[in-house]
């Protein structure tokens, strides 16, 4: 198997990223290799640099309530860049159970609130192209 | 290290037990414990209210005066902020805490295209003084405290502080203001940050030395172990960073030609109550310790009331759980129990609800009671540091003095705090610990009651909820920053905010024609656009 490439990226203007480093550093671990944006991200910053890197996965992590909007407007973001189907989505942080399947709506593959083991967070993202090839 | 190991053998015998700092504590403590570190009353207990400040800062502690308590407060509006106030000081609150939102924390207008879906969200939105003007209304400024949690543009939220004071006619010697004003812990741990190091640090400078100048009564710095610590320090990192980043800002003010003895008075702590008790206890009786012995030894800091490590030991966040949340009362109470053992001046709680939502009043109103029952019904008054010659917390006292000064020494060898953090080093280092922490929690190996052990089957996890985010609130915040961007007098703001490059860009301080342009109506993202035109923004280093 490919050795998948993450950016796991801080939308907007939450700070808040230990949660977002912590799991930058367990997949690094579970062997994928990772690239972290930073804080104070735009969607247009975030999606520039995953088509610049060719990442296989963007890993969002929002704690300010604000992940609808954000994933929103990502989504379109991919799909004018003609990456949607190259880039897969997930979401990590401050997630209401109640959001998950609007988030999944939009086009995210997989859904992390805060506290999910990192275990299933390292099969979810291989999952997803387990089931490609 | 950075975990709490307790390693067990048969039978739940517990065979081990290391705290986070790094301390190997022992089954049982004598005499002997406290011969071995070399424990002498006078010189590192001293009565309480005397040199070196162990046991307490005032000679009659909770018996003076018990502690104040200064819970976290601001929503959405002004006009909900200010409902919030007035309720909570109704309730016997001493003091204010303010949250802004994202958009005010990082110097954003409302309508700013960056701030969208964010004004109001986790904090007060402010845009200019008529935002403070309705926020503080029947507010007595010159009796309650208030602490402005704001760092990257804290001179522009205390030059607000300031005109609203005195608009509702408070002088400025009297009021007492507390803005946070700690941009290297935002740098390591909270991510509200703006302007690169060197700029940020100068602000931080700025506000201080205008209030050592101009607001007497005000304390210009509010250093935070405590996310440090939540960012995943141990409690002798906590302390140990915090006070360096003091001393990177005793450094920044000495070279504006001030003595310490003129402003580190006006320096206060917010440190971290959450994890083992023992520990939580030695490290704030340790840090009173040092804190005056490098103020002194260091410094030559003379009055003794500046040698006090003042401020507020509380919050807990990191300790609370989404899973099982009652559970939280009662690590709250515990953490509260902690702070008044360890003599807390200043104390909040975070509610149980924290976890999964911003705290309902009727949560904020228990964590309010938790601490008034602490000092009212079981006893927390009644004699200064009650713990004072325990054979263990001795021993464990001492050992937490050269653990803080072994984390200090290690980044001196980095170069000090400002490279330290410039350089990614101690970011990198907690990011590593906070995974470490995670793992054990993960595997079992910490363990939290009701996330990894007695966890109850038929129990459902209580759904996150979100404060509605009010789209309404949002559009009438915007609504009126434009109708107060037409009607106020523009070409003033205009002259005011060319003023105030001019003093960016030369090294004068900002705060007083900061000061004037709120009192114009300058807004905050005009305000803090002069400084990034000046400043830059920081480019942060990779942690991976």
């Amino acid at each position: 198997m490919k050795r998948i490439k993450v950016l796991i990226a801080k939308p907007g203007l939450d700070g808040h990223d230990k949660g977002a480093k912590v799991v930058a550093l367990a997949l690094r671990d579970a062997g994928m290799e990772v690239l972290y944006t930073g804080l104070h991200q735009s969607v247009e910053q975030i999606v520039r640099t995953a088509v610049q890197e060719s990442v296989d996965v963007i890993g969002l992590s929002i704690m300010s309530g604000a992940h609808l909007p954000i994933c929103r407007r990502l989504m379109d973001r991919l799909r004018q860049e003609g990456v949607q189907d190259e880039i897969r989505v997930v979401v990590g942080g401050v997630i209401p159970k109640r959001d998950i399947p609007r988030l999944k709506e939009l086009g995210v593959d997989g859904v992390f609130p805060g506290g999910t083991p990192f275990p299933e967070i390292v099969r979810s993202i291989q999952a997803l192209f387990d089931t490609q090839t | 290290m950075g975990v709490a190991r307790y390693i067990k053998g048969e039978k739940d015998v517990i065979e081990e037990v290391i705290y986070p700092s790094g301390i190997r504590v022992k089954p049982f403590y004598g005499p002997k414990d406290l011969e071995e570190v070399g424990f002498d009353y006078e010189k590192d207990l001293g009565d309480p209210g005397e040199y070196p400040f162990t046991r307490s800062l005032h000679p009659l502690g909770y018996r003076s005066r018990a502690w104040t308590t200064r819970q976290y407060t601001g929503f959405g509006t002004p006009e909900e902020t200010n409902r919030r106030f007035r309720w909570m000081i109704s309730h016997g609150q001493t003091g204010l805490n303010v949250a802004f939102d994202l958009p005010t924390q990082m110097g954003l207008d409302s309508d700013d295209p960056r701030a969208e879906g964010e004004v109001g969200r986790v904090g007060m939105a402010v845009d200019s003084l008529r935002d403070f003007e309705v926020a503080f209304r029947d507010i007595p400024l010159d009796r309650i405290g208030t602490g402005l949690t704001i760092n990257a543009i804290a001179t522009v939220m205390l030059a607000m502080y300031q005109a609203v004071a005195e608009k509702f006619g408070y002088a400025r010697d009297r009021i007492s203001a507390t803005p946070q004003n700690d941009i290297l812990k935002e740098m390591i741990g909270r991510g509200a940050w703006i302007f690169p190091v060197d700029s940020a640090v100068r602000l931080v400078g700025d506000c201080i030395e205008y209030s050592v100048r101009e607001l007497p009564r005000s304390n210009p710095v509010s250093i935070c172990g405590y996310h440090i610590r939540e960012s995943g320090a141990t409690p002798a990192q906590e302390i140990a960073y915090a006070f360096e980043i003091a001393k990177t800002y005793i450094g920044n003010l000495m070279d504006r030609g001030l003595k310490p003895d003129q402003f580190v008075g006006r320096f206060s702590f917010n440190l971290n109550v959450f994890g083992n008790l023992w520990e939580q206890i030695a490290k704030f009786r340790a840090a009173r310790k040092l804190w005056a012995r490098i103020l002194r030894d260091h410094y030559g800091v003379q009055q003794k009331k500046n040698l006090f490590l003042r401020g507020l030991f509380g919050g807990g966040g990191s300790g609370l759980t989404k899973a099982q949340p009652e559970n939280n009362i009662i690590r709250g109470a515990y953490y509260a129990l902690a702070a008044a053992l360890s003599g807390a001046q200043t104390t909040a709680l975070c509610s149980f609800d924290e976890a999964y939502t911003i705290p309902t009043p009727r949560a904020a109103l228990l964590s309010l009671r938790t601490l008034e029952i602490l000092m009212e019904e079981v006893g927390l008054r009644d004699t200064v540091d009650p713990l004072a010659g325990s054979y263990f917390i001795e021993t464990l006292t001492k050992q937490m003095e050269e653990k803080i000064l072994e984390e200090m020494e290690e980044v001196q060898k980095q170069g000090g705090m400002l490279q330290a953090v410039s350089s990614g080093a101690i970011q990198r280092k907690l990011a590593k610990q906070a995974y470490e922490f995670e793992k054990g929690l993960q595997r079992g190996e910490i363990v939290k009651v009701g996330v990894n052990k007695y966890i109850s089957e038929d129990e459902e996890e209580p759904e996150v909820e979100l404060h509605e985010y009010n789209e309404q609130w949002a559009e009438k915040q915007v609504r009126e920053l434009k109708a107060l961007r037409r009607s106020r007098d523009n070409r003033q703001v205009t002259r005011l905010l060319r003023q105030l490059e001019r003093d960016a860009r030369e090294g004068r301080n900002v705060m007083p024609t900061l000061v004037e342009c709120c009192r114009a109506y300058a807004t905050v993202g005009e305000m803090t656009g002069v400084f990034r035109e000046v400043f830059g923004e920081w480019q942060e280093p990779s942690i991976l």
